[in-house]
This record gives structure tokens, sequence and C-alpha cells, in this order.
């Protein structure tokens, strides 16, 4: 009996043994592995498209070798790259230098992911502070900006003429609609946009939110109900397609790119694109005239939090080589950015002026998380796709949406 | 379920396997006898060690990591250094009582029991006609897999372009009847229709394979005699073919009920639970509050992702009632 029970417990002893053993085997795995080397520095990005050859990755270990270390560059999937930057913080691994998009920032700061400038000694220099300000949380800088791409209106010139529309008589929401009620009498497709529930459908939308004059603290404002209103109208009315419901960014460019479409709300990325089918650009205008703040999209560098301090000079001196001078102006290029000095924009618009649009419109352009909202605008914006979403498809009036939407908000954040 | 099953075979075999060694031990002298019983003590252990080692490692320890992060308020920060204070019920208050929970049900529910009902009632139909063996059924019967065969992210990707308002292939042929424009993936009134037919379409094969291979357990002799007693064709259907398929129609309905539950891809590649909360079900409500906007709240998601347990749990059980009781 005793030999049956002492059997027993060794078992028992072994098996949770085996058990521990696998689990700790689980989480040993090594993620950036910075302290590899002291003399390699880890350097993650979202462009797994440039491989070794690629001029962006040559740029990375030019401006390793003037800071006298290797750069050992990493290329992620844009949201693969998120979680890895999470668990790598989670296992203290992170890498030396940590290029993500902007929204991400206040998350990864707020985690406690980040260093800020005052720890890391980098400098911001001359850049705007409106695409400066996704970095920026409760008066700390966790980064700067590799460079901005926004939101536009690309036209279609051939049918604008068949309709009869000059571009230029657009100024305001109530002459758009004027062209698009125009270009469905003259037989054609209106507008489309991205108006899907995820964060690409906040994108689209803040520029009509803030056009209208409304603020991101408060869903359920007349002019947040104003711009609403604008979006559902058209689809009503038929100047959109109702596919734009469910239209990312792509699809929405895609069925611009048909040639049917009057107009198509897309970004800086669409710009050879867009060339190739002769589309033409506008600003997105505000309600009653005026370029209208549009959101800052595209990626900071930022310096993660490390065991070993002394490190954060040279990844400093890494990242303000990667985003000065002549360097950035090249980098943007080729990434379609706006670069976020004036200087650079000044560069940029003489070796490109079709640039000239997208350089005003980054002009007037603002951080999503910006105003401090912080962590607080993932919770915001989700609320708002939502009822974006409802109006689109006719759940909801605007008026109702809206209010539900600022209800939810105020629950999650006085929680 | 299946882990209940499977602990069952283990106990099993630890017996069995102390039979055998009990059987050698009566001719053997005392000191053999116990160094015998210790081996084969060991001899047991090592058979079921690789099955408790994966049952702890694979459901025991995530289902405690769910229930454990369910009951605290889990943020990005707590990923990092850790900290999670407890907070009870609250996460469970919170899903309770959010706009979200009722419509989450209810399509849920609508989901499930609709799925569930056209699968298993075509699946059946199907196979009952299969085993008729005409000319090519076999061929027949093998295209009728190819929506099980497929890819999700391809099937549900294809849905959702025949399904488009403006340019999918089902408007244009319900044009030709003179039957307007449907909203199938952008109206609240449609969109769970239109994810419905899409997941009954997918469901079908796995009924049918299932029946049809009940269906061939069934002896001829039964037929024969129901046919010499002048049964006609409902009535064979009805009183031999319905009754004896039972047991596996109880455990297609019970495993189709559980991969129905949760079902994400989906619904997720076709609507995104949308518009608003149209055709958003748990599972889809417990991704999007996980890792479907740029602040993940996981402790929301895993309270909704146990419930979603509690719900396959309760179900589960009740199948087992009726397991026993039929089998009594």
């Amino acid at each position: 009996m005793q030999t049956t029970r002492k059997a027993r417990a060794i078992g028992v002893l072994l098996l949770t043994a085996g058990v521990v053993a696998t689990l700790t085997g689980c989480s040993g795995s090594t993620g950036g592995g910075s302290n590899a080397d002291s003399g390699t520095y880890t350097f993650w990005d979202p462009y797994p498209q440039y491989d070794a050859s690629s001029d962006w990755a040559k740029l990375i270990e030019q401006c390793g070798t003037q800071a006298g270390v290797t750069v050992k560059r990493t290329g992620y999937d844009t949201t693969d790259l998120t979680n890895k930057a999470l668990l790598a913080g989670q296992q203290r691994n992170s890498p030396d230098i940590l290029l993500v998009d902007n929204p991400v920032v206040s998350t990864l700061a707020d985690a406690g992911i980040l260093t800020d400038t005052t720890d890391n000694g980098l400098s911001t220099g001359t850049i705007a502070q409106n695409i400066l300000g996704a970095g920026v949380l409760d008066g700390k800088t966790y980064g700067v900006p590799i460079g901005a791409n926004t939101l536009a209106l690309y036209y279609n010139p051939k049918v604008l003429q068949a309709a009869g529309v000059d571009p230029a008589s657009i100024k305001n929401w109530a002459s758009l609609d004027d062209a698009l009620a125009k270009v469905k009498a003259a037989g054609k497709k209106g507008i489309t946009f991205a108006g899907i529930n995820t964060e690409e459908g906040s994108f689209q939308f803040l520029p009509w939110f803030w056009g209208a004059g409304a603020d991101l603290t408060k869903l359920n404002s007349p002019q947040a109900i104003a711009a609403l209103t604008l979006w559902t109208n058209w689809i009503k009315q038929g100047y959109a397609p109702n596919s734009v419901i469910q239209d990312t960014q792509t699809t929405s460019w895609q069925e611009f790119q048909t040639g049917e479409f009057a107009f198509g709300e897309n970004g800086t990325w669409q710009k050879a694109s867009a060339a190739q089918m002769g589309a033409q650009l506008i600003t997105i205008q505000t309600e009653n005239g005026g370029p209208a703040p549009v959101p800052t999209g595209g990626e900071f560098f930022t310096i993660p939090v490390q065991k070993d301090a002394a490190r954060y000079k040279t990844s400093a001196k890494i990242v303000e080589c990667l985003s000065s001078g002549d360097n950035i102006v090249k980098t943007d290029n080729t990434l379609n950015y706006v670069v976020a000095t004036q200087s650079g924009q000044q560069a940029q618009l003489s070796t490109d002026s079709t640039m000239k649009t997208w350089v005003d419109a980054v002009g007037v352009a603002k951080a999503r998380t910006g105003d401090n909202l912080g962590t607080k605008y993932p919770v915001i914006s989700e609320q708002l796709w939502t009822a974006v979403q409802k109006a689109e498809s006719g759940a909801a009036s605007p008026t109702a949406a809206l209010a539900a939407a600022q209800q939810a908000v105020d629950a999650k954040l006085n929680k | 379920m299946s882990k209940v099953d499977t602990n069952a075979t283990a106990s099993r075999t630890l017996s069995a396997a102390r039979n055998r060694v009990g059987a050698v031990d009566a001719a053997s002298t005392r000191g053999n006898r116990s160094r015998a019983r210790r081996q084969a003590q060991w001899v047991a252990w090592g058979f079921i060690a690789p099955l408790v080692v994966y049952l702890v490692l694979f459901y025991a320890f995530p289902l405690y990591k769910n229930i454990d992060l369910s009951v605290r308020h889990y943020t990005v920060r707590s990923f990092i250094d850790g900290t999670a204070p407890f907070v009870g019920f609250q996460n469970f208050t919170e899903i309770f009582t959010s706009s979200t929970f009722w419509p989450a049900m209810v399509n849920t529910g609508i989901f499930v029991f609709v799925s569930i009902a056209f699968q298993f009632a075509i699946g059946l139909a199907l196979a009952v006609f299969f085993f008729k063996h005409f000319r090519l059924s076999g061929l027949l019967r093998a295209l009728f897999l190819v929506p099980w065969l497929l890819p999700l992210l391809v099937s549900a990707s294809t849905w959702s372009w025949m399904l488009n308002s403006d340019s999918g292939i089902v408007n244009a042929f319900l044009e030709a009847f003179g039957i307007g424009q449907i909203n199938w993936l952008t109206s609240p009134h449609w969109s769970l229709v239109a994810v419905l037919i899409a997941n009954i379409w997918i469901g079908i094969p796995f009924n049918l394979v299932i029946m049809y291979s009940g269906l061939q357990s069934i002896s001829a002799d039964v037929y024969e005699a129901a046919s010499i007693d002048g049964a006609n064709g409902f009535q064979r259907f009805w009183r031999i073919t319905f009754p004896l398929l039972r047991p596996v129609t109880a455990i297609t309905l019970l495993l189709g009920f559980v991969y129905t539950l949760k079902v994400f891809d989906i619904i997720w590649i076709m609507t995104r639970g949308g518009p608003a909360t149209s055709s958003t079900t748990l599972a889809i409500w417990s991704y999007q509050l996980g890792v479907g906007s740029l602040l993940p709240d996981f402790s929301s998601a895993a309270t909704v992702g146990n419930v979603l347990i509690v719900i396959a749990l309760i179900f589960g059980l009740a199948y087992a009632r009726v397991q026993r009781r039929l089998a009594a």
C-alpha cells in the first residue's frame, strides 16, 4: 500500500516537473536579443517589403556604421509588429530602435516600453508640432516621425468634365454636394471612401468630423452629427455606393480605379497609382470652406527601454541619422511620405512639385492621439467607427448612433 | 466532452495494466512481487503521463488562464509589468450590461439553431438520396465535399464577392427576376441572413458524410423485412432510418452545435460582425474586444469567451445525460 502511495507521489512530482519545464521552456524563447552583443543594435520596422538589398536597408546599415555599431534590422507586418513589440517588452528584450505606426506609440508608451526624449536624448529639432503630436503623451515625447501621410480627395478629371464640374468650384461641403449631384445626373458614380468598422473607417471619417468643427472628446456634438449626416446622405442619395460600408482604403481605391467614380478619398500612398490613371487631387474642405484638418498617418522612430541605459545614446544617434537631412528626404520620397520638417518639405517640393497638395494637407493635419487623448483615442475611435457603421447602414440615425457612442465612451473611460 | 472520454480510457488502461501485472504476481516470491508491483506502477504512470501532461498543458492551463483573465483588470500595462488588479465579477457585470450583449446572444442563438437545422436537414436528405447508389453517385457525393475542403478564407471571400450589393452575382441574378438590390452584407436586416447562407453551405458536407456513414450501419435486412410487411418509402424513412440513426444524429447535432457556436472566420471575413451589431455573435464580440481595436481589452474578451464555454458545457452535459438515458 505504502509503496503505491510513494510511487504515486513520485509520479505526480515528475509530472509537475515535466509540465513546469515545458512551460518555462515556452516562455524562455528569445525575442529581440538586443543584449547579444554590445556592438550590435537591433532595429524593427513594419516594412517587410524591403529586403537587405533595398535602399532603406542600406541606409540603416550606413547610419549604424556612422555611429560605430552594426545594426541588425528585421521587418515585420504592421499588425504583427505591435504584438511582437509588446511581447519583447514583456520579456525585457525589446529592440534598440522600434519603428511603429503612430497611434500605437501612446499605447506602447503607456505600457512603459518606451523611453522619452529626456531619457534617450533624442533631438526633436525642427519637426512640425502637429506631426510630432502623435508621439507626445502627458508632455513627454516618445519618438520622432519618419514622415507623415494623410488623406485628400482624388478626382477623376474625365468624369468631372463629362458632368460639367470644375474641381476648383469645390470650396465647402455644399459645393461638393452640388458636384456630386451633377455627377450622378450625368450617369456616373459620385464618391467612394472607406466606411468600414475598423480604425481605417475612423481615419477616413476624421477629416469630415474635424472639418465640421467637432471634437473627439464629444462625439454627440451637433458638429459631429452634421459630419455623419453628410456621409449618410451620400449613401442615401446614391452619391456613394452601398459598398463603402464595408470598404477598406484598398477596396475603395479599387472602386475609384474603375474610372466610374468622380471622387475617391484616399491617402498619399496612392500617389503613383493615381498618376497612372490620370487622377488629380484637391484637399478635403471643411463644412464652411478652407482645408479640413486631416489625420496624420505614418510611423514613429521610438527607443524602447533597455537594461543597459548606456545604449540609448547610440540608438539616438542612429535615429537622428535616419530622420534628418538628405537621408529622410530620400526615404520619404520612396515611402510616399511628406517629410516632418519644413526644410525637408521644401527639399521634397523642389524635386517633386506634385507633392504640393500633400504638403499643404500635412500642414493642417492633426495627430489622432493628439490633444493629449493618448490611450483614450482607441476607445473613442472604436465607438466612432461603430456609430458611423450604424448610421451608414440605417441601423440608427446619426444623432442616435453618436449619442450611443458617447455614452459607451463615457462608460469605458470612467471604468 | 472528449476530455472526459480520454480520461476514462486512461484509467481503464491503468487498471488493465495493474490486473495484468497482478496475474504475474501470484506466481512470484514476495520480494519479487513488491518490485514487480512498483515497476507496474511506473509503467502505468508512464502510460498515463503523456496524456496528463497534454491535458494540463493544452486544456487545464489555458482554461485556468482564461478564467483568471476574466476576473482581473488586465491592460496593456499589465502585459509588461505583470500586475493586473483583481476585480471579481466586474468584467462579467460590464459584459452582461453592455448594449452588445443581448444582440450578440440573440444572433448567436439564431446563427447556431438556423445553421444546424438547415445543415442537418439538407445533409440528411442528401445522405438518403446518395444511399440509393445510382450512376455517378460516388462522383457527385465527392463533389459535395468541396465546400468542406476549401479553406474558409476562400469560401467566405467568394461568398462576400457574390453577395456584394453593387457588383455581386446574386443581386445580378435577382435583378433578372425584377427583384431590386438587396444589401446582403451592408444592411442590418440582411447581414445575418447572408452569413447564415454561407455557413449552411459550408456545413452541409459534414452532415452528409456522417449521416451517410450512419446509414451504412443500418442492416439491409431491416428494410427487406419492412418491404415484405408492405411499408412504403415514407414509412421506411420515418420508422426505420430515422430512429436507427438516432445515436449518429445526436453526435452530429452536438458536434455541429460546438462547431457553429465558435464560428468566427466566415462572419469576420464577410461582415466583421456588422453593420453595427447585426451579425455580431459572441465569438466575434470576444475577438473585437480582444484584438479588434488599437487598445486590446483582454479581460473583457476572456469574459465573453468564458460565457461561450459555459454555453457549450451546458449543451455538452445535456448530451451526456441524454446518452446515458438512451444507454440505460
